[in-house]
């Protein structure tokens, strides 16, 4: 995994996303011209191909995107298709397994049926079903099985078919995964990716509504990502399946319709990297997943009302992309994070420690997280609704620091 | 299967139901057959079709009578054994063994012996800070390694560096991994005795109990997907068996028709824990049948029945692309490690009748001196010459440095993160500022 940021050149006008930009930063997002290049985990960055528009850089003015009008540059000159986010994972999935024999999927329901979320539909037909493996129910040890399968060769995508069914998996993940590679002094690695849909969803219930990036961040050896839209996820889905670390891939009950257009061309795009998603001077946003839908339906509100957010989806959960955020810090001085983890222990807490510790000279103000009550998720709507953080108690938030 | 409603109303109309596919059986190696009952207008007669119902899972016969399979049958599994407790062939019907392996495999029995002894002595004289022996399981551990090939990998508990003997490791390298020192190859990350060896096909012992089972499946499912000539053994406890991951990783090899051996090494023990307070059922052999695994009980304490069995498991698993199950009854003389004084909880003459009057390697001994391929003068040999080079090989590794700074950082990924490199940069240089507070036996 590199070490953030080495060896770009210096004279590079950092601005926004578009870190590998050699041009200097233009005015207007949609007039960016730009080569998108990713940092490879040997920290060599190379080119991917170009092409006109720049995703990241447009403004999401919904908090989360409906089908037709996703975008404001979702225009019908644009290249690139449409999709749905589970469909961008995969064809993410799906190229890498053409690209290489050795991935493989193993999970429960992932075979002819397709996968509980579809994500990986079709692909048992087209890569037979020892390549998409279809097991019985027992998480610790299909986990287990992966990891004895990625130390002899293989490439596995172990899918839980609800992130909260990993709790089962704890051992393996903690004790085997994360370890294995450094307790056998390097001989071994586990190139495993561990993904499944989290997250509060709509009335699944509390056993259906966890949120395990904040038990597994602890873990050595492991590296987390989350998606939030069809672009990143097929990119990270690519990224998380080449690397040689074991890494867990979090994405969203709630995300996987969301439509969006992406590149025809291949592109990955680094697993350590946060993604800057409406750059401003007041406040610096912190979020990822779903919450940064709704932090983006904040931002309208805090636009309308005089302030200019910096939104950042963090995207990198272990480790934290320190650059961006640092740079970030220093330009607002103030700091929102904006979690769906439990108060206690959660992807927050540990992103207040670290920013108050790497940046406390530049913090204007205490550090405001707002994150989900430690409670169970209750069942009953509108309670379920209150124990994940709204849009208006961002605005509020927002607000109360920028006095 | 859980599916919220959520989730099925929105996919509903994603799901292919078009029967275009034979009704599931028992018998079909197709995965994607339908679980549609038959059509009854198929039976033979109505009299067939009074006696036999197709639930999902296959035709079962009605019966009227009420019947409930005991949870024990009348006789326990028979045990195979090839030699007595003399060392002489009860039948002729084993699968020989040449000379040169024969004494190959007694000579690593009795380096195996020594090199428990002495290391166990060295722990107790503060030499290392851990071990645990194999006394009483040198048959399983050795034989079993002779009947595999190299290409064969191998998933250890704890209780087998027999097979890394067999494939090569060295004593010295034994020592190094025991001592901690910049020449182990886990780089003094593990304790004593969890070796591990990528260039043996030995993989890394974790002290994690059972949690190796479910890995072997999956290794013997990538060499079954790369159509090769092996397959993968993993060795676990009575206490082992117990563990989930156990029953998980059994049915699973069984569905995936993974060549996958599970070898069992119960000894009796589970630290304190007899078998009797383990399982109730006859011991670990019964349990394969009921994840469709097929399985032999087999006398551990014999070196050829050990040797026979796992050979013709291979076979079974690797052309038939089947797991077997194999229960090697033995004893653990020693006791579970230097952190345990088993005399606590077992008289100490049952552990002495063990160890004398039932030792795997006298009793192998016995066979091959009959057989005129060994003698006294070759036993004091070999055991001074294994003493003299296991104590220098301590005496040596003793006195290496201990891994550098930076292996406690290292492979944590492939390559370290700024964080770590931070908090490498933290370390050393606490340790400038305070160099008397820290061990010297640590390369710079």
């Amino acid at each position: 995994m590199a070490t953030l940021f080495q060896g770009l050149p210096s004279s590079t006008a950092f601005s926004s996303s578009n870190k590998f930009n050699h041009v200097p930063a233009p005015t207007s997002f949609s007039e960016r011209k730009s080569s998108i290049v990713t940092v490879r985990s040997d920290a060599r960055w190379s080119p991917v191909l170009n092409y006109a528009t720049h995703k990241p850089q447009r403004l999401i003015t919904n908090a989360v995107a409906t089908k037709a009008d996703s975008s404001l540059a979702s225009t019908s000159s644009k290249p690139g298709h449409e999709l749905l986010l589970f469909e961008a994972l995969r064809e993410g999935l799906e190229e890498e397994m053409e690209r290489d024999p050795c991935v493989c999927v193993m999970g429960e329901d992932v075979g002819h049926y397709g996968g509980s979320y579809k994500v990986t539909k079709g692909l048992a037909t087209k890569f037979g079903d020892l390549r998409v493996l279809d097991t019985p129910i027992a998480e610790n040890s299909f986990t287990g099985m992966g990891i004895g399968a990625a130390m002899t060769g293989l490439r596995p995508i172990i899918e839980g078919m609800n992130m909260g069914f990993l709790l089962l998996a704890f051992n393996q993940i903690s004790n085997n995964c994360g370890m294995l590679h450094y307790t056998s002094g390097g001989q071994f690695k586990i190139p495993v990716v561990i993904r499944g849909p989290g997250g509060v969803g709509r009335q699944l219930g509390a056993e259906h509504s966890q949120r395990l990036e904040s038990y597994f961040q602890s873990i050595p050896g492991i590296q987390m990502v989350a998606c939030s839209t069809p672009y990143n996820a097929k990119g990270l889905m690519k990224a998380a399946i080449r690397s040689e670390n074991p890494v867990i891939l979090f994405e969203h009950v709630l995300l996987y319709n969301l439509k969006d257009r992406i590149p025809d061309e291949e592109y990955v795009l680094s697993l350590e990297e946060a993604e800057m998603v409406r750059p401003g001077e007041h406040v610096t946003i912190l979020t990822y997943s779903r919450m940064r839908y709704h932090v983006m339906q904040a931002a309208k509100t805090l636009v309308n009302k005089g302030y200019d957010p910096e939104v950042i989806d963090i995207r990198s959960l272990k480790p934290f992309d320190l650059h961006t955020i640092g740079k970030s810090v220093k330009k607002t001085h103030r700091v929102l994070i904006v979690e769906e983890c439990m108060r206690t222990g959660g992807i927050g807490a540990s992103l207040t420690a670290a920013i108050t510790e790497n940046f406390n000279d530049d913090l204007d103000a205490p550090i405001v997280c707002l994150s989900s009550q430690d409670v169970p998720t209750p069942y009953a709507g509108t309670l379920e609704e209150w124990t994940v953080v709204q849009p208006a108690q961002i605005v509020t938030a927002v607000e109360q620091l920028c006095q | 299967m859980w599916i919220s409603k959520t989730i099925f109303n929105h996919f509903k109309s994603r799901l292919n139901f078009t029967p275009n596919y034979a009704p599931l059986s028992l018998l079909s190696p197709r995965r994607f057959a339908s679980t549609i009952a038959q059509n009854p207008s198929t039976f033979n007669s109505i009299h067939d079709a009074n006696q036999v119902i197709d639930f999902p899972g296959g035709t079962v016969k009605f019966i009227p009578e009420m019947r409930f399979i005991s949870e024990s049958s009348p006789q326990r599994i028979p045990c195979y054994r090839v030699l007595d407790d003399d060392g002489q062939p009860l039948a002729n019907n084993f699968v020989q063994v040449s000379e040169e392996v024969a004494v190959r495999m007694y000579s690593n029995m009795v380096t195996l012996q020594i090199m428990d002894t002495i290391f166990y002595e060295a722990q107790r004289q503060g030499r290392i800070s851990f071990y645990a022996t194999t006394i009483g399981e040198e048959a399983i551990n050795i034989a079993s390694a002779a009947a595999l090939t190299r290409d064969d990998v191998i998933f250890p508990q704890y209780r087998e560096p027999g097979p890394l003997l067999w494939r090569g490791f060295t004593l010295q390298e034994i020592a190094h991994q025991c001592f901690s020192n910049k020449y182990d190859n886990g780089k003094g990350r593990q304790m004593p005795i969890h070796y591990g060896s990528n260039k043996h096909n030995y993989f890394t012992v974790a002290s994690t109990v059972a949690t190796q089972v479910p890995h072997a499946v999956g290794a013997a499912y990538s060499l079954k997907m790369d159509k090769k000539d092996a397959c993968s053994i993993t060795y676990f406890g009575d206490g082992g068996s117990s563990e989930g991951d156990f029953h998980a990783a059994l049915n699973f090899a069984a569905v995936m028709e993974a060549p996958v051996i599970f070898l069992c090494r119960n000894n009796g023990w589970a630290i304190s824990t007899p078998t009797s307070d383990q399982f109730r059922s006859d011991g670990v052999v019964v349990k394969g049948q009921a994840y469709g695994v097929r399985s032999i009980r087999v006398d551990g304490n014999d070196a050829l029945a050990i040797y026979n069995a796992v050979q013709a498991a291979r076979e079974m698993a690797i052309s038939e692309e089947r797991p077997v199950l194999i229960e090697a009854l033995t004893y653990r003389v020693g006791h579970h490690s230097t952190s345990d004084d088993s005399t606590k909880y077992r008289p100490a003459n049952e552990i002495e009748w063990w160890r004398l009057a039932r030792d795997p390697v006298a009793r192998f001994r016995k066979w091959i001196e009959r057989n005129g391929w060994w003698n006294d003068m070759a036993e004091s040999e070999l055991r001074n010459s294994l003493r003299q080079q296991l104590l220098h090989s301590i005496q040596v590794a003793e006195n290496i440095e201990k891994p550098p700074i930076e292996d406690i950082f290292n492979d944590v990924y492939d390559v370290p993160p700024s964080n770590l490199r931070e908090q490498e940069q933290w370390v050393k240089d606490t340790i400038k500022k305070h160099p008397l507070d820290y061990p010297e036996n640590i390369s710079a």
